[in-house]
């Protein structure tokens, strides 16, 4: 196939559809989210969204065992939910390939946390590939099999933002069609109780060393000769960033394998330059390997242990160059916010107004802890504020009326319902608000068991949210639109009175939808405006003040009609029908 | 090498610029790299997207100081990204603004003539109307291209190549309103330099 251009994400995709992958489960999350979107579209792939990471592991493992080729992509953060099949799915190897990818988030572009996950690989004792390019992505996806199959092992495919979320060149070619695996039942391989697993360890260690000895030669990890006063080990995004600093004023040490680490051919590399420098984001991780080795290199001493590097940084240190000067301007910031017509808005507002504690979840409605409408008190991760609003009410009763947790219906799913199973089994007080926008939608629209409808968009049993919370035991489970803020208000008061756990559903459909209607933008009535600006609480990015008075971007506004709603003085109407 | 910013808020089409450019790039024969942004920053924050294109492209992010053009999609943006724009670069700009949340809360103050503060960088500067000319053709949502047709003869490419670029980069059903949004960007900058 002709030279195209991809995102570094769809060339995964391409490069396990080449491999004859044939079943990928993963749950979404930036950014890592498109390898499972663009995979679902080769008619050769099953490909699946799972209620959570740890699901979409082991559904893989499953189709592995049974024979398929297999794959499940997260980002860095759900891969410490996946951590537990991982662990133990070193131990029993594969019989098809197994390859999960992780994507990590340096500089938290869409992230709570800025963990380094090749830890992962070195604590979990598996194989790491890390491409720095789309070329590399579909190459090192394809190769992953090739080396799972080979040493009967899952390998981790790590990305990070800008390899996943860059296009660049790749050369597609066609896909290697791939029987499925003959199942042999294998109880010592695949029974992981601790007899089986005593001799599976043993065998673990043996499959690192082969694969330690393997780093020495196999062509993921390359050498470039260039000047050999600067020598420079890197991988994936920092060898580039490296490469664009430095060019040919160093030699490069590649590495494509960043776990386990070669020793020799370091140690080669080492010998052959005046001064070593390891160029890494995050953590020290290939610089304690090369310490271990006993090689003096200039690592973490000069470079941050934080954020994205980038080529100027790299130059400044590494050549002693001048940074260039900053813009002159303060330039005011612009950070992210709920959109126009957001149904979380009013949701938020209400809290806000209420004064109440709010423990807070991973999704778009995290953007609700942002002024004016600052209305989140903890955010932790996916679940968390179920769970965390049971500890926090257990240790100061006396707030049990005044917290509240919110969840959106997709991370509900993923890993909330256990907190609420939590709240109910040790008798909790507390009410949980669960914002149903029929999607998820921080990640880009991606289908849940709560929206009737598959990855690729076909229907499927449409899991009742309000059943699931009755049958885990919660008796107060209740239903309204948060558009409804007075509505709301007067059921949030009832149900944090009451000595039991409690539900509220706040259900309104993401206002992105495609069904979801843009309606005749409003508009300011100026002589009935008095300025008293209760509009601007809710923090609508369409309304300005305009002087006294207050002006809404027809560009903007969806015509949700919160601020609407929130004027005491009939001043906002539907353009076109002010009232006179 | 060209070295393309394209800096905008969430929600204004950034990625469709970006792609158009890239695989125009790409017809070119060059090597290119596209830097996008996804996930939280696309509700409304700043979005920055890098194109580059030349023999052989390593890092997807433009070093500071070293672009060629910044296409921005919004006033606020052009101010916060000119400072990457390299001596004697460009910047295409768009007139609209997008007040953001610190703004509107009163915490802070838009800056006033940011158009003015760009040109006096001595950068070459073009100030378009394109949410005005993209409204004008029926749809706001195509000022992005109307901006990146104005930005297209410092980019340079002979008009089939960005023509090709368009139709693989668009959706059918769009194609034909992004065709004209970029023929007015075009011909807005053809005005601009006429005038200047």
């Amino acid at each position: 196939m002709a030279e195209t251009m991809m995102l570094g994400n769809q060339a995964v995709a391409r490069g396990l559809w080449e491999a004859g992958c044939r079943f990928v489960s993963s749950y979404p999350g930036t950014p890592s989210t498109e390898i499972t979107e663009y995979a679902s579209e080769y008619p050769e792939i099953y490909a699946e969204w799972a209620p959570n990471e740890k699901v979409a592991v082991e559904a893989a493992v499953g189709a592995c065992v049974a024979g398929a080729r297999a794959f499940s992509g997260m980002k860095h953060v759900g891969l410490n939910v996946a951590a537990d099949p991982i662990f133990t799915a070193a131990y029993t190897g594969v019989s098809a390939g197994l390859v999960v990818a992780v994507a990590d988030d340096q500089g938290m572009h869409s992230s709570q946390n800025e963990q380094d996950s090749r830890h992962y690989a070195r604590a979990a004792k598996l194989p790491m590939l890390e491409p720095s390019d789309s070329a590399e992505c579909l190459d090192f996806a394809r190769r992953a099999f090739a080396l799972s199959e080979t040493y009967d092992t899952p390998v981790l495919l790590r990305l990070s933002t800008r390899v996943s979320h860059s296009q660049s060149r790749v050369t597609p070619a066609d896909r290697e069609e791939r029987e499925l695996r003959p199942y042999q039942k294998d109880a010592g391989k695949y029974v992981m109780v601790p007899a089986a697993a005593r001799a599976r360890h043993v065998v673990v260690e043996t499959r690192l060393a082969a694969l330690t000895e393997a780093a020495e030669t196999d062509a993921f990890n390359t050498v470039e000769w260039h000047d050999r006063r600067i020598g420079v080990v890197a991988a994936g995004i920092a060898y580039q960033t490296a490469r664009e600093a430095l060019g040919e004023r160093a030699s490069y040490f590649k590495l494509g394998m960043v776990w386990p680490l070669p020793e020799a051919s370091l140690r080669a590399f080492a010998a052959g330059v005046d001064e070593l420098f390891v160029i890494e984001e995050l953590d020290d991780f290939i610089e304690t390997h090369c310490r271990k080795l006993g090689l003096a290199v200039k690592g973490k001493a000069l470079f941050s242990p934080l954020g994205e590097y980038t080529a100027e940084q790299v130059r400044a240190v590494v050549l002693g160059a001048e940074t260039p000067a900053q813009s002159p301007a303060a330039v005011p910031v612009r950070p992210p916010v709920l959109c126009p017509g957001c149904p979380h808005r009013g949701l938020f507002h209400v809290l806000h107004k209420m004064k109440l504690t709010v423990t807070g979840d991973i999704g778009c409605y995290t953007l609700g802890a942002a002024p004016p409408l600052s209305a989140i008190d903890l955010c932790i991760c996916m679940g968390a504020s179920v769970s965390s609003l049971h500890g926090f009410v257990h240790a100061r009763p006396e707030m049990a009326g005044q917290t509240v947790a919110v969840i959106g219906d997709s991370t509900f799913l993923h890993s909330g319902v256990t907190g609420l199973i939590n709240m109910v089994y040790n008798r909790s007080h507390g009410t949980v608000l669960i914002l149903d926008n029929s999607i998820t939608g921080m990640t880009g629209h991606q289908q849940n068991p709560a929206t009737g409808l598959t990855l690729q968009g076909a229907p499927t049993h449409k899991l009742d949210i309000e059943a699931l919370c009755r049958a885990v035991g919660v008796g107060r489970v209740r239903v309204l639109d948060p558009h409804d803020l007075a509505g709301m208000e007067a059921a949030l008061r009832e149900e944090l009175a009451a000595p039991e756990p409690s539900v509220i559903v706040a259900r309104r459909p993401c206002v992105l939808l495609p069904y979801v209607k843009r309606e005749t933008p409003l508009a300011v009535d100026g002589p009935n405006c008095r300025g008293c600006r209760a509009c601007m609480n809710i923090g609508c990015p369409a309304i300005r003040a305009d002087g006294r008075v207050m002006t809404i971007d027809r560009a903007l506004c969806v015509g949700c009609g919160l601020c609407a709603r929130l004027c005491r003085f009939d001043a906002i109407h539907p353009e076109g029908e002010r009232k006179l | 090498m060209k070295n393309l910013l394209i800096a905008g808020v969430g929600g204004q089409g950034s990625l469709l610029a970006s792609r158009i450019l890239g695989v125009a790039c790409l017809s070119m024969g060059m090597d290119v790299k596209v830097s996008e942004v996804h996930g939280m920053s696309q509700r409304g924050g700043s979005v920055i997207t890098y194109v580059r294109a030349g023999d052989k492209v390593a890092s997807p992010l433009i070093p500071e100081g070293e672009a060629d053009l910044l296409i921005a999609l919004e006033q606020l943006e052009a101010l916060r990204w000119m400072g990457h724009v390299r001596p004697g670069g460009g910047v295409v700009m768009s007139t609209q603004i997008i007040l953001p949340m610190p703004v509107i809360t009163g915490q802070t103050a838009y800056p006033e003539n940011i158009a003015d503060t760009v040109r006096a960088r001595g950068l070459r500067t073009q100030v378009v109307r394109a949410h005005d000319l993209a409204a004008g053709l029926g749809n706001v949502r195509v000022s992005n291209v109307v901006l990146l047709g104005a930005a297209s003869r410092l980019v340079g490419f002979a008009p089939e190549v960005w023509e090709e670029a368009l139709r693989v980069s668009v959706k059918p059903k769009f194609l034909e309103i992004n065709r004209q949004a970029f023929a007015l960007g075009r011909a807005a900058s053809e005005t601009e330099e006429a005038a200047g």
